[in-house]
């Protein structure tokens, strides 16, 4: 017999090793999450993934899965608790959704559009970050960047290629890149690695392609990221 | 042409009556007259007071983001500024459009043209022309229009949706879609979409012919009147195609002075900075073009539907062509002068809209599969059609790393500026001058301006030299203080 945990009342069935995320997204339970990608080691970061677990708080992609876990997840104070980081997050960058290549297959967008968020609420921040275009191939715009270390840990993890990390703290928070140059162009990233696709929003982009899907054919144009999430996996 | 009345002698002493804001005119204006105690008219000035920015912000990102960015300038001819940037960064992408991509740009902006003069003849200009200029303020609106002419309102509605539609199903949405994209478009129409649309373009062309009739007929009511209100002489600019057709997309820049004669003709426009220059005048936030070869002071121009009629050989559509040859004829057979004369050139290119895009939908070039092309790079791109207001001229720098260096943007309104004060001058002096001004008489006025369709938050981009001032004035005019701040931030006196 499969050992369970509850998430709303609903029975989640998990295996040993597996966290609360693992154990939702198997059972196509949706828990809003941005830092989060199955294929890497959880961050923890972002923390839109709390949930309550037997009273208390915790992050759902590092909270280790144990028998009999009770836990809340989509209930009004996580939710508007949720839609408040993604406010901050908006007003922490500059997200102008409204021209970005990536709006409609945005996560960050879509996550908002999920928790009903409308309108940033904060007072944008309007920060001065820079743009890097050197690569002939990629585009690295810093404006939107989140700080999810997803970029980090593929080119670490997957590509086995170090070329992104985070330096600063707080509001100095930077992504760099490994170049003597400090630009993209310098640095042994390539098109085709993982740490190019796995951006959620639109601070890393393949040239070329902006724009070129249609809108109604983008992937959140009919769909919710909570059926593209727990249907499709991730984009 | 002058600038007579731009500038008041001696202010001091003067009352200011503003309108503020200038109503049914796309963005934010006001107009400002300095009047002496008999209510003679020494300044007339018609001032954008809303500041965009969009020559400086778009700087720093990449080329192929702005046709989307730009076209955020408005919301009534948001596909003129996306596809002038695109034909820009066509240029920079080296591309030359497939049929498909082209036809489909052109499908596109035929259905903004017709769109936006739908809006501006129904909901802005026919309250005046239809119930007079000092009619009763309450009723002159659109809902005035609804009331008192259903079916006129009704048919200016479904003509705008059919407009937009077009622009949906081109580019994804109503209002900003990303249809065009540098080299080509990101969709061609399905066979139920043309279908669609075809349905209805037979309906619209005979409102359109309904729409000339009307604006004929009340201009010909009082023809006299019509021809003075605001009468002045001017140069025209606008595009051409090579035979010297209209054409709203793409062409030749053509100029003709005020007697009709050739300033300079199919003169390529990527290389428009020899023909055109930008003044900068520190009452105003839009700067004020002029044809370099005339200078600031005879060289200021008109460009729009009344530039695009007079300018052109012919109109490559039957019934618009047939209109044409009315139009021309009621002027004499040259140029036509008159103001309100905007509001009948623009039926006469809606009309042409709708046979155009009835043409285009019977093409099955639209339904092809081949949208993008590329070619060799370049670091400049220029892209130039015309908009529904006039000349559109979009002129962009890349760097390398083809991020935006630098930006200029001449909008249609923008290359008006000085007619529409001379017209605001014009009107000053043939009615208000020394009267007891009341509403009605302030509505010539705007009445004068509306004719050319301004769109001001299209037109207000250049930042760095225009200081932001505030000026204390005592009762006498005599300037008490001066703070003004840069475009550094830094505040000085």
């Amino acid at each position: 017999m499969s050992k369970t945990i509850t998430i709303d009342g609903l029975t989640v069935p998990f295996r040993d090793g597996q966290t609360i995320m693992d154990a939702a997204l198997a059972s196509g339970v949706y828990i809003p999450h941005l830092c989060h990608n199955p294929e890497f080691k959880p961050h923890g970061s972002c923390k839109l993934c709390t949930v309550n677990v037997n009273g208390r708080n915790a992050a759902s992609c590092t909270m280790p899965a144990t028998e009999g876990l009770q836990v809340l997840n989509d209930t009004a104070e996580l939710n508007d608790e949720r839609r408040a980081l993604v406010q901050m997050l908006f007003v922490e960058g500059n997200h102008l959704c409204p021209s970005c290549e990536k709006s409609g297959n945005c996560q960050l967008q879509a996550v908002a559009y999920y928790l009903e968020m409308m309108s940033p609420h904060y007072n944008h921040f309007y920060p001065t970050r820079e743009v890097d275009a050197s690569h002939p191939g990629i585009l690295l715009d810093r404006n939107r960047c989140i700080y999810c270390e997803l970029c980090v840990r593929a080119s670490r993890d997957a590509d086995g290629k170090n070329v992104f990390g985070l330096t600063g703290r707080g509001m100095a928070t930077t992504l760099i890149v490994n170049s003597a140059s400090g630009r993209l162009g310098d640095t042994t990233l390539a098109v085709t690695d993982k740490a190019v696709q796995v951006c959620p929003t639109g601070a890393l982009m393949k040239k070329g392609l902006a724009y070129t899907v249609p809108i109604g054919r983008r992937i959140f144009d009919h769909h919710s990221i909570k059926d593209v999430q727990t249907g499709g996996g991730h984009e | 042409m002058t600038f007579e009345l731009e500038t008041a002698a001696n202010p001091q002493g003067l009352k200011r009556v503003v309108i503020e804001p200038v109503s049914r005119v796309e963005g934010h204006g006001k107009v400002t007259l300095l009047l002496d105690d008999d209510n003679r008219v020494h300044q007339a000035r018609f001032h954008i007071v809303e500041f965009r920015g969009f020559e400086k912000f778009i700087q720093g990102r990449p080329f192929w983001e702005v046709p989307v960015i730009v076209q955020r300038l408005c919301g009534i001819c948001p596909v003129s500024h996306n596809l002038a940037a695109s034909k820009a960064m066509d240029m920079i992408v080296g591309a030359q459009l497939t049929p498909t991509a082209e036809k489909l740009r052109r499908l596109m902006h035929l259905g903004q043209v017709l769109q936006s003069h739908a809006l501006h003849f129904y909901y802005l200009a026919s309250p005046d022309l239809l119930f007079g200029f000092d009619s009763e303020a309450a009723k002159r609106n659109i809902v005035g229009v609804a009331a008192a002419y259903p079916d006129i309102a009704r048919q200016g509605v479904a003509l705008r949706k059919y407009g937009q539609e077009i622009i949906r199903l081109t580019s994804g949405k109503r209002v900003h879609g990303t249809g065009a994209v540098p080299g080509g478009v990101n969709k061609s129409l399905s066979l139920e979409e043309r279908d669609y649309l075809l349905k209805d373009v037979e309906q619209m062309i005979a409102w359109s012919r309904e729409a000339v009739e009307l604006i004929k007929k009340v201009y010909g009511d009082r023809p006299d009147f019509h021809n003075g209100f605001g009468y002045f002489r001017s140069c025209f600019m606008s595009l051409v195609r090579e035979d010297g057709a209209l054409d709203l997309y793409h062409g030749g820049l053509r100029a003709r002075d005020e007697h009709g004669q050739s300033i300079f003709d199919h003169v390529d426009y990527r290389q428009y900075w020899d023909y055109i220059h930008e003044e900068v005048r520190s009452w105003s936030y839009m700067k004020f073009p002029f044809i370099r070869s005339r200078g600031r002071e005879e060289g200021w121009y008109r460009v729009g539907p009344l530039a695009r009629v007079n300018n052109c050989d012919f109109i490559p559509t039957p019934l618009a062509e047939a209109e044409r040859k009315i139009f021309k004829a009621f002027g004499g057979g040259g140029a036509t002068q008159a103001t309100l004369a905007y509001h009948w050139a623009r039926m006469i290119e809606m009309l042409h809209c709708a046979e155009g895009i009835q043409e285009l939908l019977h093409d099955d070039d639209l339904l092809g599969s081949e949208l993008v092309s590329q070619g060799e790079r370049s670091l400049r791109g220029v892209g130039v059609l015309e908009a529904p207001r006039g000349t559109l001229i979009h002129h962009y720098r890349i760097d390398e790393d083809e991020l935006i260096v630098r930006a200029n943007l001449i909008v249609s309104t923008t290359h008006n500026n000085q007619a529409m004060n001379e017209a605001v001058r014009q009107v000053a002096l043939q009615y208000l001058d020394g009267q007891q001004l009341t509403e009605g008489l302030l509505n010539h006025i705007e009445v004068a301006i509306r004719a050319f369709d301004p769109c001001l938050s299209c037109a207000t981009h250049a930042v760095g030299k225009m200081p932001l001032e505030v000026e204390l004035v005592d009762a006498g005019g005599n300037v008490i203080d001066r703070l003004a701040k840069n475009s550094d931030g830094q505040c000085g006196a």
